[in-house]
């Protein structure tokens, strides 16, 4: 019983703070203090991990290439969950912040798997001797990318925003398919991609020097993304809200 | 039932009548087809490598091209409207239109393939696998195609936009579609792929109907 209400309480504070104006102040608080946050943490993880982490014994110093590329792909996918998520969340509730989130979130998605490919290609070139191999984990998260760039394009193709944010959460929804074939590929196939090292059964197979950076640079990484989104989610209701306002002025001028 | 058989044969009468349909999509696979000799030269071996995957992604563009009509007449006209309201379920109704467009697309596809093969200089032990692995692929498409052109209903640039967002789903049935011609090619068993094309296939059939029939709600609100 008590679980119950304090979940119910939860869900009140939480459908409180997504009032649109409410939403606005609260993000205007939080923004400052998660990016000042994040770039912390982010500048601690990169000297921790270009300058203090100890070079791989077989890949020598472009190991470090792993302090962006590997929070970045943990970062593509994570978003693209959120991105269906929310657009799930916005077909059955219809909560138009849903939307805008979702629609605010998905370049983010769209910018983090695209510094995972192009960091991957960096790495490959001097481990793999190629700067692009077509195996598993990298087709399947270069389409990815393009679902990213569906899901953007639709929710921007209709005269009526309503229409396009829904269609965008049919197709996330859809492209959810991937997100396993992404995280799995590696052990389905036999890939030039090496199989996961952290998130894996029996504990992460990285040791604690290496580790440390990787973890801290996911955790910047995902407080940038939190920030950045919370600004551009902020920028779609005011500018909502801002269209609201000039159609209503407009009709009041008509009269 | 009947709904669903009088849906059927009307998409499919549109289909005969205008007839231009299916014909369009097949004389844009043999051209499209024939563009590859031309461009990597006329040698046997050379094409004979790289013809399931020519087959395989320009039937893949092919059914692509028809599928803007999918819904987009009855959109217009204003005809999808009622359909919805009628006695047949949204998901059924997509499902009947995407039998029609299978049958005046993807089956004409499929049958023209193995001609086309010959072409490339597949060899003749590959023509069933080809054959089999279309049949099993092309409703896929079909059925994407359905969310795609769903969802794409009244959007400004909606051919393109079609087209971004079915062919990244399409993938694995482009990989293993041509994936299943290329073992046969080689002497490798085919059934793994076909299999796996076929239990791709069946997923589609379970969802794609349920995520277009959401999308055309949305469409006439």
């Amino acid at each position: 019983m008590a679980a119950a209400s304090a979940i119910k309480a939860i869900h009140q504070t939480m459908l409180r703070a997504a009032q649109p104006a409410r939403f606005v102040e609260l993000s205007g608080m939080l923004i400052p203090w998660v990016a000042a946050l994040g770039a912390a943490m982010f500048v601690a993880g990169l000297v921790d991990g270009l300058a203090l982490s100890p070079p791989d014994y077989q890949q020598g110093e472009t190991v470090r290439i792993m302090y962006m590329h590997v929070p970045a792909a943990w970062m593509g996918l994570f978003v693209y969950a959120l991105v269906a998520g929310l657009g799930g969340l916005g077909l059955v509730g219809g909560h138009p912040l849903a939307f805008a989130a979702a629609r605010a979130a998905a370049p983010l998605g769209a910018m983090f798997t695209a510094v995972c490919l192009i960091t991957g290609s960096l790495w490959g070139k001097p481990m793999w001797g190629a700067w692009w191999v077509w195996d598993a984990r990298l087709t399947s998260m270069l389409l990815l990318l393009f679902l990213y760039f569906g899901h953007i394009a639709l929710s921007r193709a209709f005269d009526d925003p309503r229409r396009g944010d829904k269609a965008a959460a049919v197709l996330g929804l859809v492209g959810c398919v991937n997100l396993p074939i992404v995280k799995f590929s590696v052990d389905w196939w036999n890939t030039l991609h090496q199989p996961a090292s952290v998130m894996k059964l029996g504990g992460p197979a990285i040791d604690p020097s290496m580790l440390w950076p990787l973890l801290l640079m996911a955790a910047a990484f995902k407080l940038i993304f939190f920030a950045l989104w919370l600004v551009r989610t902020r920028t779609e209701v005011v500018g909502a809200r801002l269209r609201a306002a000039a159609s209503r002025s407009r009709m009041e001028g008509e009269r | 039932m009947n709904a669903f058989v009088a849906v059927l044969r009307r998409d499919l009468l549109l289909a005969l009548r205008d007839g231009a349909g299916t014909w369009t999509v097949l004389g844009f696979f043999a051209i499209a087809v024939a563009v590859f000799p031309l461009g990597v030269g006329p040698e046997p071996q050379v094409l004979a490598r790289i013809a399931p995957g020519v087959l395989w992604a320009m039937a893949l563009l092919a059914a692509l091209l028809s599928l803007e009509t999918l819904f987009e007449a009855d959109y217009r006209d204003g005809s999808l409207e009622p359909l919805l309201s009628g006695a047949l379920a949204p998901e059924l109704l997509v499902l009947a239109k995407a039998l029609a467009h299978w049958l005046a697309t993807g089956l004409p596809l499929a049958i023209a393939a193995p001609v086309l093969g010959i072409f490339l200089n597949l060899p003749t032990e590959a023509m069933p696998v080809l054959l089999a692995s279309l049949l099993l692929g092309t409703p896929v498409l079909s059925l994407l195609g359905a969310v795609g052109a769903a969802l794409a209903l009244g959007a400004r640039r909606a051919t393109v936009l079609l087209a971004v967002m079915v062919l990244p789903l399409s993938a694995p049935v482009l990989i293993f579609g041509a994936g299943a011609v290329e073992s046969a090619q080689t002497g490798l068993a085919a059934t793994p792929s076909l299999l796996i094309l076929g239990s791709v296939a069946l997923v589609a059939l379970a969802v794609c109907p349920v995520a277009a029939a959401a999308a055309l709600r949305q469409a006439v609100e």
